[in-house]
């Protein structure tokens, strides 16, 4: 089919001389055009549906205000969550003294790591007793601690953490020194690393599954 | 009888309305687009659960690379170009009209001042060389550059919201670096840049409607 455009007065002329009528077909080949389109579909589909980023808002307190607070506040150990956030994406946390010690736990990231624990921790703060649930129905604080090698991911990872968890009350602080012995100890006593490393994958096994 | 003729039929099948509708299409994707700008590093984002989008007006970006360098934009041009003027004033440098309108397209501030001359002289083909070798937007105590274009920025645009922009990887020490400069700033409120994941609070609430 050949392309022919606007020829059809010329056709009708050169028909009546000849005394045949000649039809002219005003159709055009659109195939190189279709071709072309959706070339160019193709290619804006593919650079619009990259991912949106979104904005997670944080806010942090003024530099004054936090001050303040320590000074006024005692807080009960045995509402506070803490979590020490390390390197390797690993947790460790405790919950309040057994004889005046400090007991860590390990965890990991998700739903059947860091999520589990808070969401238990928080019903044994309400059942413990020791705080009257009508005047604040959820009383757990959560104290999250980043070591220097934890990464950017770990941060958002547990700040989405206490979104998930609608945890309204957390702060994020910087471990301090005795924090970075209590996990230096307790990695020593465990003979860590290699039993964490097992734990770690049972973990992400059951997680998996 | 004579046998009935079979109509001959065309093979060729109009193709106007799909060409139509691929043109359509084509206006539509092309109208909706937006590039992505050329930043000073390629960063990798972390997935959160937030759903607010990123504004694209009044946004000042921190750029934080996975080693840790710090980049730091703002989004209209008019607000860099002034930027860079009060800034200029401050550390006694002088910028030509030819170099202000080279910085007015760049979207982040990508070397320390003192190299900002030379980067700018730099042909485009050069620059991403520098940005590797060079240590981006100083953010130590002894030389806040980053607080310092913050605050220029802040006041030639005071309506300018505040965005962390950093690869998953980047050591959290970098960031505390910057959430301090913030804070000295009374800058409390900000956002975390991420790209968005599944609740999976409502992933549970489908599942278990359906089933």
């Amino acid at each position: 089919m050949a392309a022919e455009v606007g020829g059809g007065d010329s056709g009708k002329k050169k028909g009546k001389k000849k005394g045949r009528k000649k039809k002219a077909n005003p159709r055009i080949d659109m195939t190189p055009m279709v071709d072309l389109g959706f070339l160019l579909l193709t290619f804006f589909v593919l650079t619009t549906t990259m991912s949106t980023p979104v904005a997670m808002p944080v806010v942090v307190p003024a530099e004054k205000q936090e001050e303040q607070k320590t000074e006024q506040e005692k807080i009960s150990e045995e509402k506070v969550l803490f979590l020490y956030l390390t390197g390797k994406d690993r947790i460790y946390w405790y919950r309040g003294r057994e004889n005046n010690e400090v007991k860590l736990n390990y965890t990991t990231y998700g739903d059947k790591g860091v999520r589990e624990v808070i969401y238990k921790e928080r019903e044994k703060v309400k059942r413990s007793g020791l705080f009257d649930l009508s005047k604040d129905p959820d009383p757990m604080i959560v104290m999250i601690k980043l070591s220097d090698d934890a990464s950017y991911r770990n941060m958002v990872d547990i700040l989405d953490e206490m979104n998930i968890t609608d945890q309204k009350k957390y702060m994020l602080l910087d471990m301090e020194k005795a924090d970075i012995e209590i996990v230096q100890d307790y990695e020593k006593n465990m003979n860590l690393p290699s039993s964490i490393e097992k734990s770690l994958a049972n973990l992400a096994k059951s997680g998996a599954s | 009888m004579p046998k009935a003729k079979v109509a001959r039929k065309s093979t060729a099948i109009d193709m106007t309305p799909m060409v139509d509708l691929a043109f359509l299409l084509i206006t539509f994707f092309m109208l909706t687009v937006k590039f992505r700008p050329q930043e000073a590093v390629t960063v990798i984002l972390p997935p959160s659960i937030a759903t607010t989008p990123v504004p694209n007006v009044d946004l000042l970006t921190i750029l934080i690379g996975e080693d840790g360098k710090v980049y730091m934009g703002v989004s209209d041009q008019n607000t860099r170009r002034a930027m860079l003027e009060a800034v200029a004033q401050e550390r006694n440098i002088t910028f030509t009209e030819e170099e202000k309108k080279k910085f007015a397209v760049l979207e982040q501030v990508p070397v320390p001042i003192e190299e900002l001359k030379r980067f700018l002289a730099l042909r485009p083909s050069d620059r991403e060389a520098y940005i590797k070798k060079s240590k981006g937007v100083p953010v130590d105590s002894a030389d806040n550059q980053l607080q310092m274009w913050m605050l220029r920025a802040r006041l030639s645009n005071p309506n300018l919201r505040i965005a962390i922009k950093a690869d998953e990887k980047t050591p959290y020490p970098a960031i505390r670096q910057v959430i301090k400069t913030l804070k000295k700033q009374k800058a409390n409120r900000f956002n975390l840049v991420t790209i968005q994941e599944a609740d999976p609070r409502k992933q549970k609430a489908t599942s278990s409607s359906q089933s």
